[in-house]
């Protein structure tokens, strides 16, 4: 069965058409965020004035040229609405070609509105957010190339020139996360965050080699038009090193310990990194590789697994922080763990991986710009213990902090209902132990999430005010107010829009399969989702609703101290990646002082110390010269005789 | 005269010189000791010419003859420059061209 969809996909992957019309310019859909990091960053000081309407204004311009396009696609017939886009020839050596190119289809155009959309409001929300610091223009420069690089991403034709988005993308989250450098945690943040992307980036090169090692190309067209030749033991080996790629970038275990860390940076930063770009970089991959990953049973699986162990790791932790921020934070890592599960599904999960991840976008990018709301007027204050009654103080983030809230925690009708149930469906859909233990912990983690949002929801907004004395919140302006409505409507509607008459599902099917068809919206897996919600919102209410929240935490015993440590991982990564690091570098040093450059220096001493003392037979004086050539002439003639004879 | 006796003379006239050239100190006398032992292996050469009824031998030691001149020439200014600063024409003097 794999099989014949997998040639069906290549089919259709192979035979992107040429663009034509309006999509050819498809390339000014990078050229104007780009050009806009390029103005703010190059213009330096002169922009300072009008840098943050350049760097709110391209990401739009992208953004209706995106809709265009877009619209465009939606006149063709769905089976020819992927079209490959001619830029240039970009590497030809001997037979190693690599065209730079855009392949416009359905799975890149959902991100390219993603991105651009979401962006766009992000960037509107930093103007009022960022609008009393030096830097703003700097800032949108950085956050102009996010969005451009994270479009290069998913917008390539080919795996190379997605590696340099790839890239792009870190290096931008990098300068953003450390954008407060004055500061001594941002920049060791951004370190971090930029070492754990190496490391996944490590497995995406790897990955990249080994493609041209077996297909001799690079290119989308190239690697899935044939990927059956390669064999199973290349291609479970590509599909385990494109998800070591995708779990640095999207967080997974075992490299997301840099994701909490990464609330350092300005909240449209984390706005941006957790909702339109960056962490969803994974999944993009994992997707777009869809023609690798079906015909490895054992690649899937391990997508799988890191899927489900992630949305737990990260819905633990989301229970345990008081810090706002951080609690969001593990709130997207447990998201994108779905996103991830469903992706290892196969051709059953595509489609909704991506699904999640769009109302995922609006939902958390709401939450994210209430989070910078509420800090922003409670003097960066981020602690949830000292919130508490906001939702009269800031009606309108209260409110559409809410309607994130109710997506995410999929309440129906909500649009986190409409995407996360056929995820869990399709989890126990697959059937046998492993469906059983993966549906179990997507349906676990939906109750967990329910607690977690409900324990921020009810400290920041309800309770008691526990403030401090100088501290007068009141509603931010409607510079930042303005995109979070927006969020809040596509929080309410995204996901029924959709899901509901199968529109992105019949929409995204020619490029990356059709999933089985879905059963009723009301079956027992929807219904024991629900009947979790409601316990765990209950027992959020029953801890931090009905009761006052201490204004500093209690102390706790083994579970709740792991998951405030952030169930270790930093522990983990000491022990297990850093000491033995640094062991082998003192190693190395050891090695380098002592056995080569032992053997250097004792080489260089010996020659050194002999031509000190051979020296010395240089006198001066002519009559000792003069009896060493004698006593040299002798000796040759007394060899000569002696040969002679 | 058998050729043992021309061998046996520049033998002795070049020893006369090598040694000289060992064991004085004087510049003067060394470049001497140098001329004798060019001339006793001229003498050689030319000995062995005219044995062999060769004219090799006799035309090397023209050749000798002119590379001694020159030689004396080059040496006796480098002599006299010496002389003129050290007030010494002693090679052990001229001695600090060394280590």
């Amino acid at each position: 069965m794999t099989s014949s969809l997998a040639a069906a996909h290549a089919a259709s992957a192979t035979t992107a058409l040429a663009a034509a019309g309006v999509q050819r310019a498809a390339w000014l859909l990078l050229v104007f965020p780009l050009a806009g990091a390029l103005i703010l960053l190059l213009g330096g000081r002169r922009t300072n004035r009008f840098g943050h309407i350049i760097g709110a204004a391209m990401p739009m311009a992208s953004f209706v040229f995106g809709v265009i396009v877009f619209f465009a696609m939606l006149s063709y017939p769905a089976g020819q609405r992927s079209r490959d886009v001619h830029m240039f020839t970009w590497i030809a050596v001997g037979r190693f070609h690599v065209d730079a190119g855009l392949l416009l289809d359905q799975l890149s155009i959902s991100f390219v509105l993603l991105i651009t959309g979401v962006g766009s409001l992000i960037h509107l929300f930093a103007v009022g957010y960022m609008a009393s610091d030096p830097e703003r223009r700097r800032f949108f420069g950085y956050m102009n190339l996010f969005v451009a690089s994270m479009l290069l991403l998913v917008l390539a034709n080919n795996y190379l020139a997605l590696y340099v988005g790839w890239e792009g993308v870190g290096l931008a989250s990098y300068l953003l996360i450390g954008f407060w450098q004055y500061k001594p945690e941002p920049p060791v943040a951004a370190k971090k965050a930029f070492i754990a992307n190496r490391v996944g980036d490590f497995g995406l090169t790897v990955a990249i080699f080994l493609m041209f090692a077996t297909f001799g190309t690079v290119s989308f067209s190239g690697v899935f038009g044939h990927p059956g030749t390669a064999g199973t033991p290349t291609l479970t080996a590509l599909g385990l090193l494109l998800l070591l790629g995708a779990c640095g970038k999207s967080a997974q275990v075992p490299l997301q310990s840099w994701l909490l860390d990464a609330m350092e940076g300005p909240t449209p930063v984390s706005a941006l990194i957790h909702a339109a770009t960056m962490v969803t970089a994974g999944v993009y991959l994992i997707v777009r590789s869809a023609p690798i990953f079906n015909l490895s049973q054992d690649a899937r699986l391990a997508v799988t697994i890191v899927g489900a162990v992630t949305l737990l790791f990260g819905a633990i932790i989301g229970c345990a922080k008081d810090d706002i921020k951080k609690a969001l934070a593990g709130s997207t890592m447990s998201q994108i763990g779905y996103m991830t599960l469903a992706a290892g599904l196969g051709p059953a999960g595509y489609v909704f991986a991506i699904a999640h991840l769009i109302a995922h976008g609006f939902f958390k990018a709401g939450l994210f710009l209430g989070a910078g709301s509420v800090k922003h007027e409670m003097d960066d204050e981020v602690d949830m213990r000292r919130f508490g009654g906001l939702r009269t103080a800031m009606p309108i983030t209260f409110v559409t902090f809410g309607l994130g809230y109710l997506g995410i925690i999929g309440c129906p009708p909500f649009s986190g209902y409409f995407t996360k149930d056929p995820i869990i469906q399709a989890a126990f859909d697959k059937g046998g132990a492993s469906g059983a233990i993966l549906g179990a912990a997507a349906l676990l983690g939906a109750g967990i999430t329910a607690f977690y949002m409900t324990r921020v929801m009810f400290m920041t907004f309800f309770g008691e005010r526990r403030w401090e004395e100088e501290a007068h919140p009141h509603e931010a302006p409607p510079i930042m107010t303005s995109p979070m409505i927006v969020l809040a409507i596509g929080s309410v509607g995204a996901g029924a829009f959709l899901i509901l008459a199968n529109r992105f599902v019949n929409f995204l099917t020619p490029v990356v399969g059709s999933p089985p068809p879905a059963r009723g919206l009301i079956n027992w897996i929807s219904l024991s989702t629900l009947a979790l919600v409601i316990v765990g919102v209950a027992v959020a209410w029953a801890m931090y609703g009905r009761r006052p929240v201490p204004a500093v935490a209690p102390g706790a015993r083994f579970p709740v101290t792991a998951a405030r440590r952030d169930l270790y991982g930093d522990a983990f990564n000491e022990s297990v990646l850093m000491r033995p690091g640094q062991w082998l570098t003192r190693l190395s040093v050891y090695f380098d002082n002592r056995g080569v450059d032992g053997l250097v220096n004792t080489l260089a001493a010996t020659v050194g110390g002999t031509s000190g003392r051979m020296r010395r037979v240089q006198t001066g004086f002519v009559r000792s010269y003069a009896l060493s050539m004698f006593v040299g002439a002798v000796l040759l003639l007394g060899a000569f005789l002696l040969v002679r004879i | 005269m058998s050729p043992t006796h021309f061998v046996a003379l520049a033998v002795i006239l070049f020893v006369i010189g090598a040694v000289g050239v060992l064991v004085r100190r004087n510049a003067l006398v060394i470049l001497m000791c140098v001329e004798l032992m060019l001339n006793a292996v001229n003498l050689a050469f030319v000995a062995f010419a005219r044995l062999h009824a060769n004219l090799d031998g006799q035309v090397i030691a023209f050749f000798v003859m002119v590379v001694a001149a020159a030689e004396v020439v080059v040496g006796l200014a480098i002599l006299m420059a010496i002389f003129r600063a050290r007030r010494s024409a002693s090679v052990d003097d001229a001695s600090l061209l060394k280590y």
